[in-house]
């Protein structure tokens, strides 16, 4: 098993009212110094079998027809190679 | 001999039986529709009604544009077929990019529920013929990502070739209906495609087609009145 880890973010020119509430909470909690915070999604897809390039390209095509909208997303693909050595 | 115009149902469709009432009450014939089969039984035109279809999970309406009712729905759309999203129907026809930008939550992070006042600015679509370019509508409003986005080229493509068809009356009293009540840009309410048949729009016209209900008035009627003369006189 191998994971992969598709990450989904507004594009920078998007608004993220989330973020922003998150970014002005944090000087209540004694944070200072973040001048600004964007909220996105992380999908953590486990994989059977072994993470080859023709997997990763039908992952490409899944993040990108699904798992983000690319008219108000981008994403990016990983391996996390961290989750085998646990193992 | 009517029209007989298709309602979707989703899993968590909210406003199929209103939207099937309007086109009653508007004069045509509603016919149920439901998102696990593809046949779209030979209707002359298609509503994807209100709701929160699969909860929108992931983003709203990204799942539903994979059912396979919209296999059919988009490659008809494309075809000419005269297709009206309302809320969620717009969120979907937008995840299924029959109409440009996207939906995200409302600027305020809040769910929003009340009448609203809107500018009809293209009243040369399949859905909005029976309104005068320029009327201006009350009709209710209730979403939790109803805020239109897009880039500035859509954006100003939009513009330039009149595909905002209906827009927030962004100036005036909130408690009268008036303003921007979610961040989307232009003041965008609903957009046409160029063909004028996909329309997408976030207030609710259905459940403002009787005085007793919706605004007190009967100003999400003509939606409907529009489609069932242009199929008529088709």
């Amino acid at each position: 098993m191998a994971r992969v880890v598709v990450d989904v973010m507004l594009k920078p020119e998007i608004l993220d009212p989330q973020g922003q509430a998150v970014q002005r909470a944090l000087p209540r909690l004694g944070f200072e110094g973040i001048s600004d915070v964007r909220q996105g999604k992380r999908f953590e897809l486990e994989v059977e079998g072994p993470v080859d390039e023709a997997t990763l390209a039908r992952i490409h095509d899944l993040a990108e027809s699904f798992l983000a909208n690319t008219v108000i997303e981008n994403f990016t693909v990983r391996v996390e190679e961290a989750a085998e050595a646990v193992k | 001999m009517t029209a007989r115009i298709g309602v979707v149902t989703f899993p968590g469709s909210l406003d199929d039986r209103d939207t099937q009432r309007a086109i009653r009450v508007a004069g045509a014939e509603p016919v149920a529709l439901w998102h696990k089969d593809k046949d779209l039984k030979q209707v002359d035109a298609v509503v994807l009604p209100g709701g929160f279809s699969y909860g929108d999970y992931l983003r709203a309406g990204a799942i539903s544009r994979f059912s396979p009712v919209m296999e059919s729905v988009i490659e008809q759309a494309r075809a000419g077929l005269p297709v009206l999203g309302i809320c969620n129907g717009f969120q979907i026809l937008t995840e299924a990019h029959l109409l440009p930008g996207g939906m995200l939550g409302n600027d305020h992070l809040h769910f929003i529920c009340r009448d609203q006042k809107l500018r009809v600015e293209n009243a040369d679509t399949a859905w909005t013929s029976d309104y005068e370019q320029g009327q201006e509508i009350h009709i209710p409003l209730k979403n939790m990502d109803g805020r239109y986005v897009a880039d500035r080229y859509t954006l100003d493509k939009l513009e330039a070739e009149g595909l905002v068809a209906f827009r927030y009356l962004a100036h005036g009293e909130a408690d009268d209906g008036y303003g921007n009540p979610n961040g989307s840009l232009n003041d965008i309410a609903g957009i046409t495609n160029e063909a004028g048949n996909v329309v997408g729009l976030m207030p609710h016209p259905e459940h403002a087609v009787e005085p007793l209900i919706g605004t007190g008035r009967t100003d999400g009627l003509p939606f409907f009145t529009s489609i069932l003369k242009k199929l008529v006189n088709a």
